[in-house]
Order: structure tokens, then sequence, then C-alpha cells
């Protein structure tokens, strides 16, 4: 029997050699002329043992990782291909402790299945969840994620459900499906590995969102720094269409819905939905100022859902499993799994989809294992650039939209950076206003100008001058960007500056240059 | 790539990405991508038959190339190497790594080497958080780079 051995196509995979060793195992099954076929699978998720190189003997997955290209025919020597022992081996994948206690839902598929296979999609649960929407009253459908307790994963937390009800109740002959897949967070991939990974995933969301809508056009916003995320996104509608879940009858409901990839072209605001819809008509990334609510005048003025890659991802579960199933994991008012995304300085980073509720410091210290430097953890940021800095005092915050919120942090896109305690918070508080005024679409005052004078006071705290004074001022601009910004990007600057100095004062009390020099 | 074309060849080219992607919903970014694709750039030249064919202004036009990191108004070097400088590269040494590779390549951040090989740009994350620090040369990633493995890329990239 033909032999399977997998070998990711993630992107991260193929940033640290992916590509060569599939050639090195190509080659290898060539030369020993092996019984085996390679597949070219998403990623687990399990960043430091990438590649991760895995071998199905017996029904099981034994994998070997991190592999590298001059490993490969040791590994072939040692027996690979029966899963064979050798220093790389790390047994089933399956058992180690990373994946085995994760409850992944949204992610059930990604590392398992050919992206691009839809027979391998089905045989692993797809498209049951599009099939029994296509049975359904719009209502029910929209009934059903709203009980879920489905809320936004992109980071503002919007309850997806109420969303979609306001688009099916809009009066529109034209509505559409916007996934907002312009993920530009750092310290996130979720967006990126679920659409190299399981595309299907997200194709089947935003098809069960048109069936409960009504729309019949959707859009997938892609960020230009993704093209592997493209290239797969672009194949797998292809797929779709010719298959019949794309196209004027969508799985023979007689209900039309198609749908495109579009690019972005390098600009974070775009990841706002109202600058993201502006992108899409082929405007420039402006912020539009809420109401008109997306969800009555939208993509070219017409009702529009527009939601972030993970919720539609986590639709196809929630629809074949329902909506008990699915609000039965978390806490509070945060139902369901949430992938956190582990990065930066950190020994085990990668994909860890969870029930909401774990504490900070159990992701951070137990799960990721602590920085990867092997010093001790200054600070973690949660939510991307716009997110807060917590110290480890703050350890024990339950991962939760709310209890973040309590510690004025946001969960964001579950994207959790560490850093250890080589780094200096002034420069991260600077860097925050940096950004912002690289991205700032230019439309309101507090971001444009507050971002650029943000950055100029930093500078003056670092170099000394007048610091008791300019922190002040720091934080004053910190207020009125935060209450006078049109969108979050300038609303939302203020949690990494007001956190660093909030927590970290010794950072922002440096020796002034002046009087060391004397 | 060409770098002397006549406008005439020009308008010849981008004529055919225009009428090819006119009728999209919402065309005006693909038609840039599209340019930018077939000659490096988005050059000026295109931006008044970009208008026309959309009935929009050629200041519209230009607000939305300029608004763009992406878009360029003139050719790249050879290679694009993009660094990324957001938080967690920086958690990893990312600004360390950047100072050495612009020294190595004797340019800044937004520049091109007077030989024309290489042209360094930031990004602002690559989506490989879990290796940082991380690269994108041409299109091909790197990621946990070392100063060793930056070394090799910067050599690789002014071949």
């Amino acid at each position: 029997m033909t032999v399977k051995i997998y070998i990711p196509r993630d992107a991260a995979a193929l940033s640290l050699g992916a590509e060569k060793v599939a050639k090195a195992v190509a080659q290898e099954v060539a030369n020993r002329g092996l019984d085996a076929r390679i597949v070219r699978n998403g990623s687990r998720g399990m960043f430091w043992l990438e590649p991760l190189v895995e071998v199905e003997v017996d029904g099981k997955r034994i994998g070997y990782g991190p592999v590298k290209a001059n490993d490969v025919s040791m590994l072939f020597d040692a027996g690979l291909i029966t899963g064979g022992d050798h220093t790389l081996c790390l047994g089933e994948v399956e058992n180690l402790p990373f994946l085995k206690e994760q409850t992944r839902l949204t992610f059930a598929r990604c590392g398992i299945t050919d992206p691009l296979s839809l027979k391998d999609y089905e045989a692993h649960g797809g498209l049951k969840g599009l099939r029994r929407a296509a049975d359904m009253a719009a209502a029910d459908i929209v009934k059903d994620v709203t009980d879920s307790g489905l809320r936004g994963r992109g980071g503002a937390g919007f309850p997806t459900g109420i969303k979609w009800k306001t688009v099916l109740d809009a009066p529109g002959e034209r509505k559409y499906i916007v996934c907002n897949a312009d993920e530009g967070d750092s310290g996130t991939f979720a967006d990126r590995m679920i659409m190299e990974g399981d595309p299907f995933v997200l194709i089947e969301g935003m098809a069960i969102a048109s069936l409960a809508t009504g729309a019949t056009k959707g859009f997938v916003y892609t960020r230009s720094e993704y093209p592997h995320a493209i290239a797969v996104m672009t194949e797998a509608v292809e797929i779709a269409r010719k298959a019949g879940i794309l196209g004027s009858s969508v799985l023979g409901s007689g209900k039309s819905f198609d749908m495109e990839v579009r690019t972005g072209a390098g600009a974070y605001v775009c990841g706002e939905e109202t600058a993201l819809l502006n992108s899409l008509e082929g405007k420039r990334g402006v912020v539009r100022a809420k109401p008109p609510l997306p969800a009555h005048k939208g993509l070219f003025n017409c009702p529009t859902v527009i939601n972030n890659v993970i919720s539609l991802a986590s639709v196809p579960v929630i629809i074949d499993k329902g909506a008990t199933f699915y609000r039965d994991f978390g806490m509070g008012r945060s139902r369901g799994t949430i992938p956190l995304q582990i990065a930066g300085n950190v020994k085990h980073g990668g994909l860890y989809e969870t029930a909401f509720g774990l504490s900070l410091g159990d992701i951070v210290d137990k799960i990721g294992g602590g920085t990867r430097s092997g010093r001790p953890v200054k600070a973690v940021q949660v939510g991307g650039p716009l997110g807060a800095y917590f110290p480890r005092e703050l350890f024990d915050t339950p991962f939760d939209y709310e209890a973040f919120a309590a510690k004025d942090g946001l969960i964001g896109h579950a994207g959790i950076v560490v850093f250890d305690d080589t780094a200096d918070m002034l420069t991260q508080a600077r860097f925050a206003m940096e950004f912002c005024a690289v991205e700032s679409c230019g439309k309101c005052t507090p971001c444009r100008i507050g971002s650029i004078r943000g950055v100029e006071t930093a500078d003056k705290i670092a170099r000394g001058i007048e610091p008791e004074k300019n922190r002040a001022l720091l934080a004053d601009l910190c207020n009125t960007m935060k209450f006078g910004s049109l969108c979050a990007l300038g609303g939302f600057t203020p949690y990494p500056v007001m956190s660093a100095m909030t927590h970290f004062p010794e950072d922002f009390s440096p020796v002034p240059l002046i009087e060391a020099a004397e | 790539m060409s770098l002397h074309l006549g406008s005439g060849e020009i308008a010849a080219r981008a004529g055919v990405i225009i009428d090819c992607m006119k009728s999209m919903e919402g065309p005006l970014l693909p038609i840039l991508h599209g340019i930018q694709e077939e000659f490096g750039y988005v050059p000026q030249d295109t931006l008044p038959l970009i208008a026309k064919a959309l009935n929009l202004s050629r200041a519209e036009v230009h607000g939305v190339m300029t608004f763009y990191h992406d878009y360029r108004d003139h050719p790249a070097g050879r290679h694009v190497l993009k660094l990324c400088r957001a938080e967690s590269c920086q958690s990893m040494g990312g600004d360390a790594l950047a100072d050495r590779i612009k020294q190595l390549l004797g340019i800044d951040f937004h520049q091109t080497t007077p030989d024309g090989s290489v042209t360094l740009e930031p990004v602002y994350c690559l989506g490989l958080c879990a290796c940082s620090p991380a690269a994108m040369l041409d299109g091909e990633l790197h990621g946990r780079l070392d100063n060793e493995a930056a070394e090799e890329l910067v050599m690789e990239a002014r071949r």
C-alpha cells in the first residue's frame, strides 16, 4: 500500500525550509524505489517543530521534526517509511501534549488534510454544516449562530448572529459577504493558517452566511504579505465552484453565491472594516464614519456582512454540531473556542485552539514554555500592535473579552507576543506611536497628528527632557486619541502606550543624558 | 521588468490589463496590482489611462495609488528584501538584525543599493510570528533568521 508522507506547505513551514525537505524526500523516495506519496498539508501549528514531517503508519501519524533537508537521507536510513526511531522522531503526533490538550473545532482539519482535496475535506467532516444549512430557513441559521454565542474573532467581539440578522432584515436586492482576511496584527497568523491549511472551511462558512442573509456575492480581502494564502484560497475557490459548492445553485439549494479573492496593497488600516470596504471599492483605505453600519450600507452601499476569517470558519461546526455544542465551551460571555497564537520570544510558539478562560500565565509559561532566549518574561503584548502590554503581575487574567477589558487590555485577534527582560518598554511605546503614524489613514486628527506628537514626546522622555511633564503630556495625548479617533487604529494605540507606562514606570524614567554628561 | 519603455509601449501593455479587468466590481486595486506586476512599478503615464477607463479623475487614481504602501512610482532593485519590523520580530532581536542588514547593504529602508541589486523595505508582519525574526526575499519567506542566515540572504540578494 502506498505510504503517505506529509510535509507542510504552510508559509511558516516554508520559511523554515519545508520546500527543500519536500524535494529531498521526493528524491529519497525515487532513489530507494519506495511506494510512497507526498501530501503537502497545512501546519499543525507547532512551529518549533517545523518543518514537521509525518508518516502514516497503520492509521497513525508518526512525526519527525524539526527536519532539515540534510537530515532526510538519515531519516530514511532509520526507517522513516515505517515510523522508525530516530532522535528527531516525536512519536504519534496526536499524542504530543501541545496538540492533545487543545480543543480543535475551527482548526479541526488544519495540518491533517490536504488543503486542496475536497475528498479529504468531506472525509473529515467538511460540508456537513453547509448541507444542513441548505435545508434550513435563513432565520433559523441566524438563530443558531446567535445562540452559539459566537463573537467577532477579528478583535471587536461583536456578536456574529446579531450582525447577520441585521443584514437578513435589511432590504436590498444585492447583499454581500465580505471576509476580513487582512490579518495585519503582529503576533497573529490564525487566518493565514486556515487559508493555507483548510481553505474550504472558510468557503463553507461564507456560503452558510450567504444562505443566512440572502447575499449572492462574497469577497475575501487578504493582505499582499500573504502570497501563499492568496494562492491556496484562489485555487480552492476554483475547486469549490467546479464542485457546485459555489455558483448559481449552492449544493443544489437553488440559491446563488459566488466569491472572489482580493488582495490588499500593504495598508494596515484596511483591516478596519469600513476602510476595507472602501479599499474593495477601489478607493483609498480611509475609514468611514458609522452610522451607517456596513450591515445597512456596506460594500457599494449594499447590506454587507463583514466578518473575520476565524468567525466565518467557526460557523460550519456550529451549524453541523449545533449552537449548544459550541456555546458549552468557554466562560462568561466569551463562548466557544479561541485560536490563541503564541508568538515572539517564546519556546513553544504556535497555534493553540482552546475554550476561553485559560489564564495568561498558563498560556505563556505552561503552554508556551517561557522565553526562547531562556531569560525571564518581562511583558506580553496581547491583541496585536493595538493591544496592551501585560506584566507578570497580571498573569492571572483569564483569556476572555471582558476580563481583558477590565484590566485595560483587549484580546483582539488573540495574538500573544512574549518579550524577555531585555525589552525596553519606552521603546515599545514609541513604536506603537510610530506604527500608528505610518499606518494612519489620515482622516481624523487625533490619530494623524497625535501619533506623530506621541513619537516626539516619547523621544523627549528618552532623552530625559522634562520627563515628568512629558509623561503627563503623553498620557493626555493618549486620552485624546482614545476618545477622539474615528476607528480602533488611533483609538487603541493608547493601549500599548499607557500599559507600558503604567506597568513599567522604571523604563520611562531614564537617566537624563544632560546630567550624565556632566 | 523593463526600464526604458516608450510611452506608446506602456500605453499598449497597460491598455490590455485595464481592458481585461475594468468590468470587475471595484477594479482599481486589481488594475494597479496588474500594472505593477507587468512593469515592476506603476508608471505615471498609466494613471490617465486608468482614470479614463474607469470614469475617474486622474487625481482620484493618483490618490489611491499613493495611499497604499505597495505601489511604487519607480522601479525597485532587481531583488526586494522585506524585513519585518513588527513587535514579534522586535522581541527576537529584529531591530539589531535590521541594523546589521542595513550595514551589510549600505542602505536604509526604502532605499536601493547603488548597483541596483537590492531594495530594502520594512514590512509590518509576515504572519510568521512564531518563527521571528522573519523576512521575505522576492516572495520567498525566511523565518528564525540569525546573523549568519541574514548574511547569506544578503549575499543571495546581491547576486
